[in-house]
């Protein structure tokens, strides 16, 4: 790689890196872990996404983001891809991202266990260790909705504070 | 957004304004690219690419027409709440069926887009089992299908996240997470109804009822599948059975149901949806999922 690549590729980086989330605009692509890679081949910039979900309906405007603001960097030459291996998992998401979420009061994903093999076991009643209330700290809270107003948040309210608030779901 | 506040709009409808527009810069309005840009396509030497295009269509057309019954709920749910949930499964569910659909047209090598799988293909091309394209009677028989479905497909993805073709495996591993909450959802309704009051019940019930018949298919494997079973790409369905009925028994026995025995509903002279045969109700569906398409080919956002 010539110098003149690796002066482009630090450059891509930082851009792509700095890209907001459209959906959760406290976040940018780096921290909630949908950047896989950044590249510089023959002059043109390559960046690698895997999507948060399936049907996230964010991806068309991240792409267009990510290639409008690489233009205005002076990159001509963008190249989206989609890389769907290793799925996303909220597991990517920054320990920076999990900071900002909370501050902008929006409950961080609690952490994962590793990749599950066998089937998938009905978690009926027992959605894990309790979600802290980002207002007040509490552990007090409940879930008022399975799913919330974009694909990867669902809904709490805290018993200590009141408030209701947006969680990220675990997936 | 902070696009807005970086460009200094005042308004959102500055920003999104013909003299402002790049074409490109207000939210999902960029029309849709291809949901597998950048990823390999290429078919593995030893799978067959007919037959994997065939099974890739399966599985999306189930989560495409599944997906549309869903949507045609907006609005009508009980509560906001209900609404919310079932626009996300809905959207979870075009996600799948939109990288299925395209996977299928890189497996046979038509170059077919998911536009045209889903736009440009009559009732008898369709290949979802006949559970997906039903309607419901009501919010329970939505329940009882939606907890069905779930059930089933999302035995059927946690084994194909191993399947021998790497595209089919990426979008099971991702599909199991979703589906995980979606049957989760279904299965509280389900104990939620059953075990609620007396009329609750009832109508519980007979949603079950009416489910049953569109059970037995889902388990019986075409020829594709079978090939393609040999291969470790596909999975049989029998092989699901055993899942599938400890799941329903398990959420069944909290919401103090019985499963109802019935016959599976009968195909016409055999075939069902696997092989293009469909009920009454897809007809009405593709009317409605194809009319913009049909009046206006060819039209983008």
């Amino acid at each position: 790689m010539t110098t003149r690549d690796q002066e482009m590729l630090v450059r891509a980086r930082q851009v792509a890196q700095s890209v907001p989330d459209p959906e959760l605009p406290m976040l940018t692509l780096a921290d909630l872990g949908i950047l896989r890679d950044v590249a510089v081949r023959d002059g043109s910039v390559v960046v690698s996404l895997t999507p948060t979900y399936s049907g996230c309906p964010a991806i068309a405007e991240i792409r267009a983001d990510l290639a409008s603001r690489l233009a205005a960097a002076g990159f001509a030459d963008v190249d989206v891809r989609t890389v769907l291996t290793p799925a996303w998992t909220s597991d990517f998401i920054s320990s920076a991202g999990r900071r900002k979420l909370a501050e902008a009061g929006i409950a961080p994903p609690r952490s994962q266990q590793g990749a599950k093999g066998g089937p998938v076991p009905l978690t009926l009643f027992a959605p894990g260790p309790p979600v802290a209330c980002p207002a007040c700290g509490s552990r007090e809270t409940e879930r008022t909705a399975a799913f919330g107003a974009t694909a990867c948040k669902d809904l709490y309210r805290c018993r200590a504070c009141a408030e209701p608030f947006e969680h990220v779901k675990e997936i | 957004t902070s696009d807005r506040a970086d460009m200094g709009f005042d308004t959102a409808y500055e920003a999104i304004s013909e003299e402002t527009d790049t074409g490109h810069r207000w939210a999902f309005g960029t029309g849709f690219t291809d949901p597998l840009a950048g990823v390999d396509t290429a078919v593995p030497a030893e799978i067959d690419g007919g037959d994997l295009a065939t099974y890739c269509l399966m599985l999306g057309d189930d989560a495409l027409i599944m997906s549309h019954r869903l949507q045609q709920w907006l609005a009508r749910a009980p509560e906001l709440e209900e609404d919310t949930a079932l626009a996300n499964i809905a959207l979870d569910l075009l996600g799948q069926a939109r990288l299925l659909l395209a996977r299928a047209g890189a497996a046979d090598e038509s170059g077919r887009t998911e536009d045209d799988y889903a736009f440009g293909r009559g009732e008898h091309e369709f290949r979802n089992v006949r559970l997906a394209e039903v309607t419901d009677a009501d919010f329970a028989g939505l329940m009882a299908r939606l907890l069905v479905f779930s059930t089933w497909r999302l035995a059927l993805l946690t084994r194909l996240r191993s399947s021998a073709d790497p595209v089919v495996a990426a979008v099971a591993a991702q599909g199991v997470k979703e589906l995980t909450y979606h049957r989760d959802y279904a299965a509280q309704w389900v104990i939620r109804l059953g075990d609620g009051t007396d009329y609750s019940r009832e109508r519980m019930r007979a949603a079950l009822a009416a489910t049953a018949p569109l059970v037995p298919e889902l388990f019986e494997r075409s020829a594709a599948e079978q090939r393609l079973a040999a291969a470790a790409v596909a999975v049989d369905p029998a092989d699901l059975r055993a899942e599938f009925d400890g799941v329903l028994e398990h959420v069944l026995g909290e919401a103090e149901l019985d499963w109802p025995q019935s016959p599976g509903l009968a195909g016409v002279s055999g075939p069902a949806g696997r092989d293009g045969v469909h009920t009454e109700g897809m007809r009405g569906l593709l009317a409605e999922l194809q009319s913009v398409a049909r009046a206006l080919p060819g039209a983008t956002w």
